[in-house]
């Protein structure tokens, strides 16, 4: 039995490392620091250890060996899920590249929101440590920032100290749209956060009039989804007003269509109010489970996010068109390479073609795959990288125990060599 | 397995050599001398006729780290007008303006160019510059830490802690971060921009510390020289694009008060405010002051017409400037109590004013600069131009009536505004060599890198001598890497992957105590989990970490 201390986690994109895991034998236990996203991600018990192939046990080689044959001749193989460390992901382009395929992370739809406004017209956008010293009004937007990240108000919010907040207990936390699942924002003197409350749906008008009043337009009406303009004058006046405004949003959570048009709206509002000699910025929610890590190492790889076609022979990004459903769905695709090392809940969708999984040991199929190689999962079986939600801060994941699971790295390197030898004869 | 380049013209500076006919003997990755008694060659090839360099270095271009991804996911507009396919070796990407990781190295490698420096690296960031120069194949890699603006340095400065400790700081953090120079941008300005400061003089006060640039400059300039790093403190100055600069930076070179200090890009730092558009060269000024202090070393940072994109630290300048973003779309970040990034596309276009006499001003410093140990030929990689624009202009400085020519075509008041047309100087073969190759290895302290004579790396570079310079350098005959011919013809034919170069400067272990309370307390991970380890870099099976001497070791 070992205790581990100041374990990273990959799994809840706030770059929590400060877990304490004791390990006896392959079975974890978060003892220290856990939370509802952390601690069963953690603990998920390794059930498959082989590889199988039409649903035999098979040894590693065979079942690398008829991933290679699968896709020796596919015209348009597409590798989703995309979930894993960046040596994983560097295969994962590798092997994208060798075939052809299309590359498309699991959480793109909702990225996109970001993507498109960020191409758009960019943004001003801040990260955790300035958020942490800096921070004295917090606007949430559209989302349950305590669902998405328990730990979140606890690590960045409500610290005890910081550099430049004299009373860390006296910061504002004021939510747009969606109200708290819980008291997670609550200052620890007590201050519950305020909440104007609208429907999700209703955002794209409440930001409109919210980035109007920044920027002093008269607005007529009286009431927008249901929050009095008045409110949103006083929110207004006080993003102006504060030392360090930030204003965060889960771009998944904003379930509607064309919510890139909102992400922009409060981009360029923050915008507006940095150019009215204040500061304030942005702070994008993600990177849960690898796919700020896919964004990135296939940024710098393709030059594109991770919903990239390599068919041509050259990386060609399509925010619509290279998506896994939708090509499974038009028929377009011919084959699926399932690649996801952290959540078991993660399964690949229906299909009827051939299907590689790559997955973490405990996925359970409705259908059998062609081939499913149980893989480790990055910092709990082998070592990695995986970024953060703000992009800027990769963190170094550690091994935790001795599994024997080969890493996703080494199963699409394999299959990339496979493939090449299959190729060149 | 023993090579010869036979009957080549050899232009190595390194060993005082220009322009001799001379072979070369190449063993083990290495460059040996001519062997004695009977001996056998492996692979010979005849280079009569071909001019000889080492491989040349680009000692500041953003090659690695995140406002360089930011810059790619923010363009793919700019990608699409330049897609790779790959071939049976190497892997597909995009170019032009920032390219793909793999791209980066094979056309660098096809240009002549064995190794690169990020000049940016933020601490807190240093892992994914790594992990992005882990996937530029061919080139040497390494990075230059960037402090100046974090705040635990900056607290340092405040309690009046001493030099032995800046030192220790900066030693632990070159050590954590992997690198082998220190880099300061807009000193303490990126800081001050956190506190809504929006501009910084060099003897203006940071508003929550009280410190200037003028301080940070010389503790950190001091700190690099004490601790024997061989690259002096390298600088982006305050004022970054303000007409008037070249004040700051005469400034700058005065306060520095004799200690090594490295200017970068220092066209972007060389205007005056003379004329009717209140925007003049300050490039004559600031060469005198070059040529007058032997402390100075300088990159130009020259700027080509054409569609690029600025990436810099400097968050405070690249706001102040995101109103002239083409296309229009631009981000800034505040990082980690660390730094900070900014990205704005720029468009250089010679019908505008401005940007025709910044061109003028980077040749005019080219030319005005007298000794080519102290220059180095940069583009600032991507801020300027894209680094693929280098044989341009390396014709640009060799061939006076072609820098002529394009002269009298870019905007006619600019061309009112500048000595470029007088200016007869025309850079030889031996002075090319010096800023892209000897000079530069000398600057970073690089060990048997930079030089053809025996015991160096074979980094070989063999051109085709042409009168059209940029036919030339944009297409050389072969490239060898560690012995290895990687490039045939302009054009990549095997992979090989460089090493990582860095320092190691001693520092006191006590430091930790205030560091491990700091993280702890303010910033967002642990410090054990800060700390680069080498396997990070090597567990890939291509990385490798090549530690290099401090001044007074022996070698």
């Amino acid at each position: 039995m070992t205790d581990i201390t100041e374990v990273p986690s990959p799994f809840c994109g706030i770059g929590t490392d400060d877990l304490t895991i004791r390990v006896e034998g392959v079975s974890l236990k978060v003892i220290e620091n856990g939370c509802a996203v952390n601690t069963p991600a953690f603990e998920q018990a390794i059930t498959d250890t082989s590889a199988r192939v039409d649903g035999k046990e098979v040894s590693l080689e065979t079942a690398v060996a008829k991933a290679a044959e699968l896709l020796k001749n596919t015209k348009l193989p597409v590798i989703g899920g995309c979930a894993t460390d960046v040596n994983g992901m560097r295969a994962l382009l590798a092997l994208a590249d060798r075939s052809g395929a299309v590359v498309d992370n699991i959480n793109f739809t909702g990225a996109r929101n970001n993507f498109l406004a960020l191409q758009d017209s960019g943004w001003m956008n801040t990260t955790l440590a300035e958020v942490k010293n800096r921070c004295d009004l917090l606007l949430v937007v559209g989302t349950d920032l305590e669902a998405f990240a328990p730990r979140f108000f606890e690590r960045y919010l409500w610290n005890k100290e910081a550099m430049f907040v004299q009373d860390t207990s006296a910061r504002e936390v004021i939510y747009l749209g969606k109200a708290p699942s819980g008291n997670a924002s609550t200052s620890p003197n007590g201050q519950k956060a305020q909440v104007l409350e609208s429907a999700t749906e209703d955002l794209p008008e409440v930001i409109a009039v919210l980035r109007a009043l920044v920027k002093g337009l008269p607005i007529r009406a009286t009431s927008v989804g249901g929050i009095a303009v008045t409110e949103l004058q006083i929110l207004a006046d006080k993003l102006k007003s504060a030392t360090y405004g930030v204003v965060t949003w889960a771009a998944g959570a904003l379930a509607y269509r064309q919510a890139e048009l909102t992400v922009q709206t409060l981009s360029e509002l923050i915008k507006d109010i940095n150019d009215r000699n204040a500061r304030c910025s942005g702070l994008p929610l993600a990177g849960k489970e690898g796919d700020q890590t896919a964004n990135q190492v296939c940024g710098w790889t393709t030059g594109y996010p991770a919903r990239t076609r390599f068919s041509r022979g050259y990386p060609e990004y399509d925010p619509f068109l290279n998506d896994t459903n939708l090509l499974l769905d038009s028929g377009e695709a011919d084959a699926l390479v399932w690649v996801h090392a952290f959540n078991v809940n993660a399964v690949p969708p229906a299909t009827d073609l051939p299907l590689v999984v790559v997955g973490r040991s405990g996925m359970t199929f409705s259908k059998e795959p062609d081939v499913f190689i149980p893989v480790g999962t990055p910092g709990i079986d082998h070592a990695g990288h995986a970024y953060r939600m703000d992009n800027v801060v990769a963190i170094r994941l550690k091994k935790l125990r001795d599994s024997g699971l080969p890493s996703t790295a080494d199963v699409l390197n394999a299959i990339e060599h496979a493939l090449r030898e299959e190729t060149v004869c | 397995m023993l090579i010869r380049l036979t009957g080549g013209v050899v232009y190595d500076p390194a060993s005082g050599i220009d322009g001799q006919q001379q072979d070369i003997y190449i063993q083990d990755g290495r460059i040996v001398n001519k062997p004695t008694g009977d001996f056998l060659i492996d692979k010979e090839y005849d280079l009569k006729g071909k001019v000889v360099m080492s491989g040349a270095i680009d000692m500041h271009t953003h090659i690695g780290g995140g406002k360089g991804n930011i810059a790619r996911t923010l363009l793919p507009e700019d990608h699409r007008q330049d897609p790779v396919a790959s071939t049976h070796i190497c892997r597909s990407g995009c170019g032009h303006a920032m390219p793909s990781t793999f791209v980066t190295g094979y056309r660098y490698a096809e240009m002549g160019y064995t190794a690169g420096f990020e000049p940016a690296v933020l601490p807190i960031n240093a892992r994914q510059a790594h992990m992005e120069m882990g996937d530029i194949p061919i080139l040497d890699k390494g990075g230059y830490v960037m402090l100046g603006s974090d705040d635990y340095f900056l607290r340092l400065l405040t309690a009046k802690k001493d030099q032995k400790a800046i030192n220790d700081y900066v030693a632990w953090t070159m050590h954590s971060a992997k690198a082998i120079g220190v880099k300061v941008v807009n000193p303490g300005g990126i800081n001050a921009f956190k506190f809504n400061q929006r501009k910084l003089d060099l003897d203006e006060q940071n508003a929550h510390y009280g410190v200037t640039p003028r301080d940070i400059l010389h503790v950190l300039a001091t700190a690099v020289k004490e601790l024997g790093v061989s690259h002096p403190l390298h600088v982006h100055g305050c004022n970054l694009g303000v007409p008037g600069n070249v004040q700051t930076t005469l400034d700058t070179i005065q306060g520095i008060g004799g200690l090594p200090m490295h200017l970068t890009h220092i066209q972007f730092h060389s205007y005056g405010t003379e004329g009717d558009f209140k925007f003049s060269s300050g490039a004559a000024q600031i060469a005198e002051a070059v040529n007058n202090n032997k402390n100075i070393t300088i990159d130009v940072g020259q700027i080509l017409f054409g569609q690029t994109v600025t990436a810099s630290g400097d968050n405070m300048r690249q706001h102040a400037n995101h109103k002239l973003a083409s296309p229009n779309k631009w981000v800034t970040m505040d990082i980690e109590c660390d730094a900070g990034c900014g990205v704005v596309p720029f468009k250089y276009k010679d019908q505008s004013f401005v940007n025709a006499l910044q061109w003028a001003i980077g040749l005019e410093t080219f030319l005005l600069v007298n000794d080519p140990w102290r220059i180095f030929l940069t583009t600032d990689h991507p801020n300027g131009a894209p680094f693929t624009s280098y044989p341009h202009l390396i014709r640009l400085l060799m061939d006076r009536t072609f820098r002529n020519d394009v002269l009298s075509t870019i905007h006619p008041e600019a061309q009112k505004m500048t000595t470029l047309a007088s200016i007869e100087r025309e850079y030889t073969l031996q002075e090319i060599a010096i800023m892209t190759r000897a000079g530069a290895a000398k600057l970073i302290g690089l060990k048997d890198r930079g030089g053809l004579s025996a015991g160096n790396w074979a980094d070989i570079t063999v051109y085709t001598d042409n009168t059209d310079r940029q036919k030339m350098f944009e297409k050389p005959d072969y490239v060898f890497k560690d012995g290895q011919l990687v490039v045939v013809d302009g054009k990549v034919v095997s992979i090989k992957w460089g090493t990582t170069h860095v320092v190691q400067p001693d520092y006191d272990p006590s430091v930790e105590k205030g560091l491990k309370d700091y993280f702890d307390r303010y910033l967002t991970m642990k410090m054990g989990n800060f700390k680069i380890s080498d396997d990070e870099i090597t567990e890939d099976g291509r990385g490798s970490i090549t530690v290099h001497p401090l001044n007074g070791d022996v070698a």
